[in-house]
């Protein structure tokens, strides 16, 4: 039978995938705030299944506030995203330091 | 039985498809990857239960931000290639830091499998009442007990709104837009002339 231990599995797998993402792809915005997206929804495979094992809908509604916020994050990164390639040329992220003014 | 191979068969493609998100080499396939890996993740929440998050899931991920990633990715004119030099350099430290953090995570899984981890017992208040469904249960939680919560998350999404217009908003000199005032504010004295050219010398403008 699958158990909560089934899900904490997946959601964590899925979490440091995200997190691998984010190091192998370290130049590549947008490949790194897809990462991002796949630890949010890492986040919510757990809050989601321990919500429904112990019974209680709060992790439910938790889960509605991080996908709130990951539409919130996605839709900020992409427009610095734009406006960062519209003055650079570029969407390579190593020489942001230089991203004055 | 079926229970078990459907969150088998969830899972294994949620996590086949998030490995392939990020190695990919095109981020074109990159995002339909992560479309994929949505698809299936609203799978598992089916399974035990959770429709609306699953909906949700795949109304905002796969609706609005994929499709919005999908806009950018085609949008910018990008060298993917260049994009991915450090790409081999970076994959020691990133399986290193990736294989770390499973371990500890797995280490947190037993220690709470053999019960040495003690997790807080819900109170029950939250608890799904008997006889209702997970949507109306969750709207009658949300409007009440989260009410608040739920309307500063509408405030994160206005604030988020505004936000993305102003940055990529630019005002474009060299274009010819539409000027309503100057159009209504014309005359036809003042916006048409009466000649009487004389034959074959031409009208000058």
């Amino acid at each position: 039978m699958i158990g909560i231990e089934h899900y904490v599995v997946v959601s964590s797998i899925l979490f440091v995938l995200g997190v691998l993402g984010i190091f192998l792809n370290r130049k590549n915005v947008i490949v790194i705030l897809m990462a991002i997206e796949l630890i949010l929804l890492a986040v919510n495979i757990n809050l989601v299944a321990f919500s429904a094992f112990l019974h209680d809908l709060t992790g439910q509604i938790f889960a509605m506030f991080v996908l709130t916020v990951a539409a919130g994050e996605a839709a900020v990164g992409l427009a610095i995203l734009v406006i960062y390639f519209r003055g650079r040329g570029t969407i390579a992220v190593d020489d942001v330091n230089r991203m004055k003014g | 039985m079926i229970h078990v191979i459907a969150f088998y068969l969830f899972a294994v493609m949620t996590i086949a498809s998030g490995a392939i998100t990020i190695l990919s080499r095109n981020p074109v396939h990159s995002v339909l990857w992560l479309i994929l890996a949505f698809f299936n993740a609203a799978g598992l929440m089916i399974l035990v239960g959770a429709e609306f998050i699953a909906m949700l899931l795949v109304i905002v991920y796969v609706g609005a931000v994929a499709v919005l990633f999908l806009f950018v990715v085609m949008m910018l004119d990008i060298d993917f290639a260049e994009l991915r030099a450090g790409f081999v350099k970076n994959f020691p430290l990133g399986m290193l830091v990736a294989i770390v953090l499973l371990a500890e995570m797995v280490l947190g899984i037993g220690a709470y499998k053999t019960g040495a981890l003690q997790l807080g017992a819900p109170d029950g208040t939250a608890a799904q009442p008997a006889g209702t469904s997970n949507i109306e249960a969750i709207g009658a939680l949300l409007y009440s007990r989260y009410l608040f919560l739920f309307e500063a998350a509408g405030l994160i999404l206005l604030v988020a709104m505004i936000g993305a217009i102003v940055l990529t908003h630019r005002q474009r000199g060299d274009t010819r837009g539409q000027k309503i005032s100057k159009q209504i504010s014309r005359r036809p004295d003042e916006a048409t002339v009466n000649v009487k050219p004389e034959v074959g010398k031409g009208v000058s403008l």
